[in-house]
C-alpha cells in the first residue's frame, strides 16, 4: 500500500479483516510478523521506544468514540499535546487551541467537559486534538460509527477540509461506504489480511469484482459468507443424513 | 474419582502458577512505575492534583472513623481498666492502640476501600475507553503521566491520613472518658505523654503506614492498568484491589510489628 501526502485514503473490509490492525501497525503499537511499514523515511517496527514516540508526534489518531480524557475539559484535551511536547506559553496555547476548536466549529464549547458533549461533538473535539501539533498523518478508526446524518456529514466534510488545508495524509477505516466514497481519493478493500481490491471511488463504484460489488451494495451472498463456518445444519439439529 | 482428583490438583497448580506469574508481572510493573517517576517529581503539580482525589476526598471517612474508633476504645478501655482500678491509664491505652496498630491498619483498610478502588476503577476505565491508548499514540507515556502521579499521591497521603486517624481517635477517647465519663483531664494527657514513645510508637506507626501506602497504591495502579478493558474486567479489578490490599495490609502489619516491637515489654 502507498499512501501519498495530501490524500484521503479509505481502508474498507468486513469485521475482523484486519483494518484496525493495519492502523496499529502504522502507529507502531504492534510489530508486523512480515513486511514493513515505512513512514516519513523510517521503518516503524525498527525504531526504539524513544524514536517511535518522536515519530508519533507526526501522527494523529481519531478513535472510534473519541477517547477524550474525561478528567480534562475540551480546552485542556486539545491543549494536552501542546503542553506535553512544546514549551509554548499559556497565552500562545490558548490562541492555538481556540483556532483548532474553531476549525471544528466548537470554539464556544471550550469550557465543557467531555460528558457534556454529544457523540458527534466529542468526535469533533477529538479531531481538533489530533491536529493540535499539525501532524503529517491522521488515522481515523471508524469515525462515522453511531453518528446521526448531520454529524456524519459534518465529520466527513471536516476530514476532507482539514486534509486539504493542512496538507496532511488521512487514512480512514470505515464501514460507511457512501460517506467514505464521497470524501476519499483512493480506496483499499481488505479481506483476510490481504488487499482484495483497490482504486479511486469511481473505479470501485464501477467495479464488477464480486467482493467489491458485495461490499458496496451490502449483499448477503458473495465472497464474504454470511454464516460463520460450522458443521452441516442437519447434523447440528440431529436430523440425520438426507435420503434420496 | 481419580479423574476429579487430577482435575482438582491441576486446578490448584494452575492457580498457583497464575498467582506467581501475576506477582512477577506486578513486581515488574512496580519497578517500571518507580523508573518512570521522574515526570511526577519534575512536574509535582500532577501529584498535587491527585493528592486531592486520593487524600483530601478520603478525609471525611478517615476523620469520622477515627473519632468513633477512639470513642469505642475509650469506652471499652475504661470499662476494663476500672475493674483493676487502673482507669487513669485509659489515655495510654487509647493512644498506644491507635498509634501502634489501629491508626495505620484501620486507616489503610479504609484508604484501600475508598482511594485504592477509585484509582483502579479510574485507570481501568481510562483503558477501556482507549484514553491510555490515545495517550500512547500522542507520544505521552501513560505510566509516567497517569500511573506514577497516582502512585506517589497514595504514598504521600497514606501516612498523613493515618496520623489524622490517630489524632481523631485520641480526641474521641478524650470525649468519652474525660468529657462524658469524668476521668481527670490531666491524668488522661499526662499518662499518655509519659507512656507514648516518639521513636518506638509514633515513628514505627508512621513507617508502617508508609509501607501500607506503597502496597495499596502499587496494587491499585497495577490492577487498573492490567484490567481487561470491559465493564466486568474493571469491576473484577476493583474488587481484587480491595481484597488483595486488605490481605496484604494485615500480613504486612504482622511482619512489621514482629520486627519493630520485638523485645519490647
Amino acid at each position: 500500500m502507498t499512501m501519498p501526502r495530501g490524500k484521503v485514503i479509505a481502508i474498507m473490509g468486513g469485521s475482523g479483516s484486519g483494518k484496525t490492525t493495519l492502523l496499529r501497525l502504522i502507529s507502531g503499537e504492534i510489530k508486523p510478523s512480515s513486511g514493513q511499514v515505512k513512514f516519513s523515511g523510517n521503518i516503524v517496527h525498527e525504531l526504539n521506544r524513544d524514536q517511535l514516540f518522536k515519530l508519533r508526534r507526526k501522527m494523529g489518531m481519531l478513535f472510534q468514540f473519541g477517547a477524550l480524557f474525561t478528567d480534562l475539559s475540551v480546552f485542556d484535551n486539545v491543549a494536552f499535546q501542546m503542553r506535553e511536547h512544546t514549551n509554548l506559553t499559556e497565552s500562545m496555547i490558548r490562541d492555538l487551541v481556540l483556532m483548532k476548536l474553531n476549525a471544528v466549529g466548537l470554539r464556544g464549547a471550550h469550557h465543557l467537559m467531555p460528558n457534556e458533549l454529544s457523540g458527534g461533538m466529542a468526535r469533533r473535539v477529538a479531531l481538533a486534538r489530533s491536529i493540535a501539533l499539525d501532524p503529517m498523518l491522521i488515522m481515523y478508526d471508524e469515525p462515522f460509527t453511531g453518528l446521526d446524518p448531520i454529524s456524519l456529514s459534518v465529520i466527513g466534510n471536516l476530514i476532507r477540509r482539514l486534509t486539504d488545508t493542512l496538507g496532511m495524509t488521512s487514512i480512514i477505516v470505515s464501514h460507511d461506504v457512501q460517506k467514505s466514497l464521497e470524501i476519499v481519493d483512493y480506496v483499499y478493500f481488505i479481506a483476510d489480511g490481504v488487499i482484495a481490491a483497490e482504486g479511486t471511488p469511481a473505479d470501485v463504484l464501477a467495479s464488477t469484482a464480486p467482493f467489491v460489488h458485495q461490499f458496496i451494495h451490502g449483499e448477503e451472498d458473495g465472497p464474504v459468507p454470511f454464516h460463520y463456518p460450522a458443521h452441516s445444519y442437519r447434523q447440528d439439529l440431529d436430523l440425520g443424513e438426507v435420503r434420496v | 474419582m481419580s479423574k476429579y482428583l487430577v482435575s482438582a490438583i491441576q486446578n490448584i497448580g494452575h492457580r498457583v502458577i497464575e498467582g506467581i506469574w501475576r506477582l512477577g508481572v506486578g513486581t515488574r510493573f512496580f519497578l517500571l512505575v518507580l523508573l518512570k517517576s521522574g515526570t511526577s517529581l519534575r512536574r509535582f503539580n500532577l501529584v498535587i492534583r491527585e493528592l486531592y482525589f486520593t487524600g483530601v476526598l478520603s478525609l471525611i471517612i478517615i476523620v469520622v472513623s477515627g473519632l468513633f474508633v477512639g470513642m469505642v476504645l475509650g469506652l471499652q478501655g475504661y470499662e476494663t481498666l476500672q475493674k483493676y482500678g487502673s482507669e487513669s491509664a485509659v489515655g495510654t491505652l487509647v493512644a498506644l492502640s491507635l498509634v501502634r496498630e489501629l491508626g495505620p491498619v484501620v486507616a489503610a483498610l479504609l484508604f484501600a476501600s475508598r482511594a485504592g478502588s477509585a484509582i483502579t476503577a479510574e485507570i481501568g476505565l481510562m483503558k477501556a475507553t482507549e484514553q491510555l491508548a490515545a495517550m500512547g499514540l500522542m507520544a505521552v507515556d501513560p505510566v509516567a503521566r497517569i500511573v506514577a502521579p497516582r502512585f506517589w499521591s497514595g504514598v504521600i497521603s497514606m501516612p498523613l491520613l493515618a496520623a489524622i486517624f490517630s489524632v481523631m481517635g485520641v480526641f474521641g477517647g478524650y470525649l468519652v472518658t474525660v468529657v462524658f465519663i469524668g476521668v481527670d483531664q490531666g491524668t488522661y494527657w499526662s499518662q499518655m505523654q509519659s507512656a507514648v514513645d516518639f521513636h518506638f510508637d509514633i515513628l514505627n506507626g508512621f513507617i508502617k503506614s508508609c509501607f501500607f501506602g506503597v502496597a495499596i497504591t502499587a496494587i491499585a495502579v497495577f490492577e487498573g492498568y492490567d484490567a481487561p478493558p470491559t465493564a466486568e474486567g474493571v469491576s473484577r479489578a476493583t474488587t481484587r484491589t480491595v481484597v488483595t490490599s486488605s490481605l496484604v495490609i494485615l500480613g504486612l502489619d504482622f511482619i512489621l510489628t514482629a520486627f519493630m516491637f520485638r523485645g519490647v515489654s
